[in-house]
């Protein structure tokens, strides 16, 4: 009998939701839920090596979506840890009662289950299922604090979400209509696989159309602008680990999504080509992200803002297309999503130590808090792209393949890249270099995932091994 | 017999269009969740008709659902939260009554061009039906646009959700797995929207949205 790892991704976190939806007492909680989460990410791995089962007509892990699995779960893992021993200080100073842990404890493993699942369905209304149930888990995680710039957050983001979410299950819908005189009424003409297979024969104008709907309402979730109100103000007033995982992970899945759309786009000859639309939408993104940075005075809306530069390049590269920046793209997400956790893991430390989020109250952190402060150093390095960290490597691809394609494209590629460069190392250097403010103590989060990401996304930049290399080439010839 | 069938759901999904644009103008709370109400009802009709246009007896569970969750419970719940929060009063719109009304009518005609267009080849029950959804989800974005009320972005809100469900309805065979779906998110939805409208409460005495704008964007 072969281990199924797909059903136990799914049904891992899915207990632990219940079981610690059940389980009173914080501390052993905390234990439950990195457990559970590494037992997922184990489990997530054993799908390189024990093969993987047929695709069904609710699963289906081919090349694509194994990397995102292992990626989300990996993250998800790190994040869990971070988050054990991040809510210790923040019950210490009430910000947070152990019956709002419980809850947050379940709403992380339910957040968990939704995205694995969106990730491994095989069936496009199963996908916006689980990208919906992520949402609403996300949103309660943000207005957890209760306080009136959470509540803000939490109801911008719910309302702006669900407006995406409609507007992607139109968009599923037009799909479906598009597909069911061909393959016929019923549950098959909601599966992937065989969408794709059928891609040529569907009419190409109801593609079109659903394509618009999907880019609009997945679009929202990646954070592309101009569908991007919501996104800094659920980073800024969730909890920190909550803005890791929407940063390094559900932007991710929902970017996921609308690639398994564009690849059926991709297959229909006479439907509009989907490549320029995203490339678009990724270029106002980047510059609009880029010129936002140099006014934030919040921590954590800062680097908001630059995930939304970054989910930019990342939608630039996939609208390119191409072996090369399909490639590039991907490794781009992978070297963010790494990078951008970990800056989330030393900001949430550096704002407990600060007991604020202001960066003008913040100052000269490498002095007083060494570990923190140079790990956020080279964690804005990496994200601002400086070699030899992974994120040079990516855009360094990014923007040759684009050169040698579209040159006129990669100039403001370019000048976005760098806009953005330079506003992050003015406000790095008010943070980590000025004089020494606001207080100083031992921080109480634990500084291991964030010197693990930050490890991986420093060897990823020095040497890729093969096989990796190989994985991705494969996934990049996928995509198309 | 077959043009009497295709006659009805044409007339059912026009009027579900026709009560968006009521939910457009109404400025009190309660005629607000009236016509919700009834919009809710519309739909239950509709999709019930589509449901015996195409011998589609699992549509009638999503009639049903409609008729009792959206026409009856949550106008009921609504309507007995705003009694106890004391908020029964006008509601604030962001733009007029009459600018909101001509950009619903320019958005019917741009949802009529769109789909008509691009589903020539469909089947005509699925197309006209498809162009109503889309008026009516649009109709719903606009209300939410246009009103500062949390109730009544709520409401806008769940008028676009009808739309879609129209929308689901409308296509022939669409498996199942989607309408408990859209069912129950609105479940969740309302959930949500009813811990919020409670947290919004127990904070700041109203439910105005306007009273949540003032930390737009950057905090000092």
């Amino acid at each position: 009998m072969t281990f199924d790892a797909v059903t136990a991704v799914l049904a891992i976190p899915l207990t632990a939701a219940l079981v610690l939806a059940l389980l009173p007492g914080y501390r052993l909680s905390a234990y439950i839920n990195v457990g559970a989460a590494l037992l997922t990410f184990l489990t997530a791995l054993s799908l390189f090596y024990f093969g993987r089962p047929q695709a069904g007509p609710y699963l289906l892990v081919d090349d694509l979506n194994n990397v995102f699995i292992v990626l989300t779960t990996f993250v998800g893992f790190t994040t869990s840890v971070f988050s054990a021993s991040y809510i210790g200080h923040e019950l210490e100073t009430g910000r947070l009662t152990p019956a709002v842990l419980r809850f947050y404890h379940a709403m992380y493993q339910l957040l968990m289950f939704a995205m694995n699942l969106a990730l491994v369905t095989n069936n496009i209304g199963v996908m916006w299922v689980a990208i919906e149930l992520a949402t609403l888990t996300t949103v309660l995680m943000v207005g957890i604090y209760r306080t009136h710039e959470a509540l803000e957050a939490a109801w911008k983001y719910f309302i702006l979400g669900s407006v995406g979410i409609a507007f992607a299950l139109f968009g599923t819908i037009l799909v479906y209509l598009a597909a069911e005189p061909v393959i016929g009424q019923g549950l098959d003409s909601m599966v992937w696989t065989n969408l794709v297979d059928h891609a040529g024969a569907l009419e190409p104008a109801l593609l079109n159309v659903a394509f618009v709907f999907l880019l609009l309402g997945y679009g929202t979730k990646v954070g592309l602008v101009p569908l991007h109100a919501w996104l800094p103000d659920a980073h800024a007033e969730g909890p920190t680990p909550i803005s890791a995982v929407l940063s390094g992970l559900l932007l991710n899945v929902a970017l996921y999504a609308l690639l398994r759309f564009k690849m059926l786009l991709a297959a229909n000859p006479a439907a509009l080509a989907p490549g320029p639309l995203m490339i678009s939408m990724g270029l106002v993104s980047l510059l609009f992200a880029a010129f936002m940075l140099y006014r934030r005075r919040d921590i954590k809306r800062l680097f908001a803002y630059s995930s939304i530069e970054h989910m930019g390049i990342v939608a630039f590269a996939f609208g390119m297309g191409g072996p090369l920046a399909n490639f590039a793209g991907l490794l781009h997400m992978t070297m963010h999503s790494l990078t951008k956790s970990a800056i989330f893991f030393a900001v949430g430390d550096i704002a407990q130590v600060k007991g604020t989020q202001t960066i003008a109250d913040m100052g000269g952190l490498t002095e007083t808090n060494p570990v923190l402060g140079w790990g956020l150093v080279t964690g804005v390095a990496a994200i601002a792209g400086l070699p030899p960290l992974g994120i040079f490597m990516s855009e360094f691809l990014v923007v040759s393949s684009t050169f040698a394609r579209q040159p006129l494209l990669a100039l403001p590629l370019v000048l976005g890249l760098l806009i953005g460069v330079g506003a992050l190392f003015l406000r790095l250097n008010s943070i980590a270099f000025d004089e020494p403010r606001g207080p100083a103590f031992k921080a109480k989060g634990s500084y291991a995932p964030m010197v693990a990401h930050l490890g991986l996304v420093l060897t990823a930049g020095v040497y890729l091994p093969g096989p990796l290399v190989a994985w991705f080439q494969n996934v990049a010839k996928l995509l198309g | 017999m077959h043009s009497f069938v295709f006659d009805v759901a044409h007339l059912l999904a026009g009027s579900l269009v026709l009560v968006s644009f009521m939910l457009l103008y109404q400025d009190r709370l309660y005629a607000l969740l009236n016509v919700y109400a009834l919009h809710a009802f519309v739909l239950a009709l509709s999709v019930a008709w589509q449901a015996y246009a195409q011998d589609a007896p699992h549509l009638y569970a999503t009639a049903a659902i409609a008729l009792i969750f959206k026409a009856i419970i949550i106008p009921v719940v609504l309507h007995r939260m705003i009694v106890r929060l004391g908020i029964h009063r006008e509601i604030e719109t962001v733009v007029g009554i009459g600018p909101t009304m001509l950009i619903g009518m320019s958005l019917v005609a741009l949802s009529m061009v769109v789909m008509l267009r691009v589903t020539a080849e469909a089947d005509p029950l699925a197309r006209e039906d498809l162009a109503f959804a889309l008026s009516v989800v649009l109709l719903g974005l606009l209300m939410m646009v246009t009103r500062r009320n949390a109730v009544s972005q709520v409401v806008g809100f769940m008028s676009l959700e009808n739309g879609l469900v129209l929308a689901a309805a409308g296509a022939r065979g669409m498996p199942l797995v989607v309408e408990i779906s859209v069912a129950f998110s609105i479940l969740i939805a309302f959930i949500v929207i009813g811990i919020f409208l409670f947290r919004i409460r127990e904070r700041f005495d109203t439910v105005d949205i306007h009273a949540l704008d003032r930390v737009r964007g950057e905090r000092l």
